[in-house]
């Protein structure tokens, strides 16, 4: 047993101080009939040597980026990681402590908190920033709750229908039950028409949840759309890309009253989808309808500047059933990568980083259009860094092609259901370019999906 | 020692061209921008962002990474979390090739040996619970929850039944009625017994076919094994609702006993505490849930199943969507970085070593109560599971010593503070969770700075803590007027 510290001559002695005679006799207050009178059938107990070995073997039966391009998408990008990040985020005074209830034990992972928030604010230029939530999915659906709060308008959401189809089903398991109309706004051209989302909208509706770029890697009227929003008095929720911010207008410039994002490109590893990291920002107004954590800073009793976490009577463990949210445990590692990498790139990095990626897309989308059969699904519709390709030959071929030539394309529309989408997106490909790939791997897809 | 530029913000850093981070020349051919994209879509300005080199970075948060105590450094008993010693090997493996690079839209051909871990991971839950179908999706123990009760309400619903309320101690974790709220049930707090348990007379006041759900951690949060939970959950079924158990404190019972086995139909797992995460300072967790039989169509998706009969060129592992399933709770499938830790930490530990951890954990926490009992009473039950909560309600009448106070005075001797105030049902809680990663020696230390502390002058612990580099912050100014982030808004 590795991490048992207790000799069986100390577990004597201790057993004699609390009187009992036992280890067994500890757990007398269990009723004998619900004791398991069995081991545990799980499988045999392996040392650190055997376990690396039996993980090294599953690792070596997936197939990564190791021995694969990775021009995948989808909400989940392949970024480049700088050793700084992991050499923070392995520091074991961050990721052994626990969330920083005890202020005096903690002012280092408050004040790494409240530099994040102060991080995404200059990001995104909105006015707050909470300390994270889950991921990019569930933070719509916060953000959909906090609209009812605000509006006090609990009955009806209108979602874009080019929002990314697993939020847009999070969003459904979350308000549906709750006898909230969830209005998707057709999208069948990788676009909305804001007069559909003008005809959508009603004085009812608490939020308008645009993506942008949206789930198609293209640019929506963006600042129209928030106007629409407006309009109707409900608050103009926007899902964006914080690579992308490097270079496009900042939420809080076009009139997003709360901003949210899938924060895994900043600094985060892909690991298969989680853990990620949920960003939420807003306009100072809301600040007490907020969901989740916040780090303020304040005075000690010395009047020295100090960190804590502030207006947590929003929150479960005070509000208990009149909380703002459920959440607890939130993703405070992944959002202290997040502030690592933000501090590294920093103003010019991030405009480097942008657009590089936006450069190569656009390179890749316009060679892999020449090929014979394989057309950009919306060539008129401008794309930051992620664009849908389609095939005449199917998208499984375009995939298979492409997984033997040593790329991983997608995901391939045809895994999602769209609501109010055409048909033809089932022929589609998402094909996402980083700053990390180059034009000899772009150079040599085009050649072999040629051949 | 550090000097005033350890502390400052990374933002008073910043000098104009400073970098940390270089990138190439653009390989292709570069267009300029206003042709890629609509001049009205492209930020004016750049962002607000610093300009700080690599080292200013790194000596800026290992700078700040020292203001924390952590359990790598410090006896961390805090009652509820579960703050055990988080393994190193699980660091390494987690961050493989082949692990930490996947892409969750890869083709499943490609991923078999991540399926079949996490294939594995359920299976192991499923045994350990002595509930068989489970769901990796939720992201912490409090999405677990939610997840669940909708997962309920789907059978209901597809039963034709409209149970309206959740029903749970008053000694239960704020997420509990949290969840049930935004799940959309009706709250029903009950009162706990002298004992510390359930009342079971103002269960029964409150179970009708408008039950749902009766949300109950067990061990409970005052450490105490609910040992009627077998009837408790007989008066549940019998009104037609479900039993809902908290697995927060499954660090006790680990191969004793099942949730399954004791009458629950649902629970969550905590894969931060119970199997070492780690923390990572506020997460991220992992809430996993595992139900009976019946619920499993209801369980959100997709799940991975093992296809027993599949040939040479079919995948052996694949993903699917139960039949009449909630739909997503989350993108993706799960916070699998902690998962996979999850998973190391069980095949490091099997059956045997399982067990071991629980008879550990509670050996410690009633030792560390026994050698306690004369200075810091514990007002309910007699022996405890894998931690405790004492009251300093008496030492407060006698000399105005707080349970705050005692917390922060621990600082100071190098012991991180218990949970105070919590459960609310134990006025001037303390709430220890020694865990079983702790030797004797640093129990006993433990305690002798606490009977130290206990015989300190009043005035002095109230300013305590007197070595940390600050103390006391001041809540009420904070929140007053909020000051959320460090740079006027541009």
């Amino acid at each position: 047993m590795p991490y048992l510290f207790n000799t069986p001559e100390q577990q004597q002695e201790m057993l004699q101080a609390i009187g009992v005679d036992s280890l067994e006799a500890l757990f007398a207050t269990i009723p004998a009939e619900l004791r398991l009178n069995r081991p545990l059938d799980i499988p045999p107990a392996l040392t650190e040597m055997e376990l690396q070995a039996h993980v090294s073997q599953l690792a070596a039966k997936n197939v990564g980026p190791g021995s694969r391009v990775c021009m995948l998408g989808g909400g989940a990008y392949d970024h480049f990681i700088p050793a700084a990040v992991d050499e923070i985020a392995r520091r074991g005074e961050f990721y052994t402590a626990y969330t920083p209830y005890q202020a005096e034990a903690s002012q280092g992972s408050l004040q790494t908190f409240f530099e994040f928030q102060s991080l995404i604010c200059q990001l995104t230029g909105m006015d707050v920033s909470n300390a994270s939530l889950y991921e990019g999915g569930t933070s719509v659906s916060e953000a959909a709750f906090m609209a009812m709060r605000v509006t006090n308008r609990h009955d009806r959401v209108v979602l874009l229908g080019s929002l990314h189809p697993e939020y847009l089903q999070i969003v459904e398991t979350y308000l549906t039950h709750l006898n909230c109309e969830v209005v998707v706004v057709p999208c069948d051209n990788g676009c909305v028409d804001p007069a559909d989302v003008d005809a959508a909208m009603n004085d009812q509706t608490a939020c308008l949840v645009i993506q942008h770029p949206n789930f198609f890697g293209t640019l929506e009227e963006a600042e129209q759309l928030t106007e629409i929003a407006h309009k109707y008095g409900a608050l103009a929720v926007v899902s964006y890309d914080p690579i992308s911010l490097g270079i496009l207008t900042r939420p809080g410039d076009y009139g997003a009253d709360i901003a949210i994002a899938e924060g895994q490109s900043l600094g985060t590893p892909l690991q298969f989808g989680g853990p990620y990291l949920g960003l939420f920002s807003c306009s100072e107004k809301f600040v007490r309808k907020m969901p989740g954590r916040l780090i303020g800073q304040t005075v000690d009793r010395n009047g020295k500047r100090c960190f804590v976490l502030n207006l947590q009577a929003r929150e479960q463990h005070i509000r208990r059933d009149k909380a703002t949210s459920n959440i607890c445990s939130n993703q405070g590692l992944i959002a202290i990568r997040a502030a690592v990498y933000l501090s590294l790139v920093g103003k010019q990095g991030i405009r480097e980083v942008a657009e590089l990626s936006c450069q190569k897309a656009h390179y890749a989308a316009e060679q892999l259009s020449q090929i014979e059969g394989i057309d950009l699904m919306f060539p008129d519709r401008a794309f930051f860094k992620e664009f849908v390709v389609s095939c005449s030959e199917g998208a499984d071929y375009l995939l298979r092609k492409a997984r033997q030539a040593g790329f991983d394309l997608g995901p391939e529309l045809s895994r999602f259901e769209f609501k109010n989408g055409a048909e033809t997106y089932r022929t589609g490909v998402l094909v996402a370019i980083t700053e990390q790939r180059t034009r000899e791997e772009i150079d040599r897809l085009v050649t072999a999906l040629k051949a | 020692m550090r000097n005033q530029l350890a502390t400052e913000l990374l933002f008073s850093l910043s000098q104009p061209g400073r970098r940390g981070a270089l990138y190439p020349a653009a390989d292709v051919p570069v267009k300029p921008l206003e042709e890629l994209i609509p001049k009205s879509a492209l930020a004016t300005e750049p962002t607000g962002l610093p300009e700080v080199t690599e080292s200013d970075v790194i000596r800026h948060f290992v700078n700040l990474s020292t203001l924390n105590m952590c359990v790598d450094t410090h006896f961390y008993p805090l009652g509820s979390c579960t703050m055990k010693y988080n393994p190193k090997r699980h660091e390494r493996l987690a961050s493989l090739p082949g692990i930490v690079d996947l892409h969750p839209y890869q083709n499943p051909s490609d991923l078999q040996g991540m399926f079949e871990l996490l294939y594995e991971t359920q299976e192991m839950l499923a045994e350990i619970s002595g509930l068989p179908a489970v769901s990796l999706q939720p992201a912490a123990g409090a999405q677990g929850e939610f997840t669940a009760l909708l997962t309920a309400k789907a059978y209901f619903e597809d039963r034709g039944e409209k149970r309206t309320k959740v029903l749970f101690p008053n000694s239960a974790h704020g997420t509990n009625p949290a969840s049930a709220a935004i799940a959309g049930f009706d709250c029903v707090q009950l009162a706990s017994s002298k004992a510390g348990l359930v009342d079971l007379e103002d269960l029964k006041a409150h179970l009708d076919d408008q039950t749902a759900v009766f949300m109950v951690t067990n061990p409970n949060t005052l450490g105490l094994f609910e040992k009627d939970i077998k009837q408790i959950a007989q008066m549940v079924h019998d009104a037609g609702g479900l039993v809902y158990i908290d697995g927060a404190n499954m660090n006790a019972i680990l191969g004793i006993t099942r949730p399954g086995d004791f009458g629950g139909d649902m629970m969550h797992y905590n894969v931060h505490k119970t199997f070492t995460g780690p923390h990572g300072a506020g997460g991220p967790g992992s809430g996993p849930i595992a139900v009976r039989d019946f619920l499993a169509e209801f369980l959100p998706g997709p799940v991975i199943k093992r296809n027993e009969t599949a040939s040479a060129d079919e995948d052996r592992y694949v993903l699917e969507m139960p039949a009449k399933s909630i739909g997503r709770v989350r993108t993706f499938y799960g916070n699998i970085g902690i998962l996979v830790r999850g998973y190391l930490y069980l095949r490091t530990l099997g059956a045997k070593g399982l067990k071991a951890v629980s008879e550990n954990a509670v050996l410690n926490a009633n030792y560390l109560k026994a050698i306690l009992k004369d200075v810091l009473p514990v007002p309910n039950g007699d022996l405890c599971m894998h931690e405790f909560v004492a009251s300093a309600s008496k030492i407060k009448s006698q000399n105005g010593i707080t349970a705050m106070d005692i917390a922060k005075r621990l600082l100071d001797f190098g012991f991180h503070a218990p949970t105070v105030y919590f459960p609310l049902v134990v006025p001037e809680a303390i709430m220890v969770e020694p865990t079983e990663t702790e030797s004797k020696e640093t129990l006993d230390a433990f305690a002798e700075a606490l009977r130290t502390i206990l015989k300190e002058d009043p005035a002095f612990l109230h300013l305590a803590p007197h070595s940390t580099n600050i103390c006391r912050p001041d809540e009420v100014v904070a929140a007053r007027n909020p000051i959320l982030q460090c740079c006027e808004p541009q």
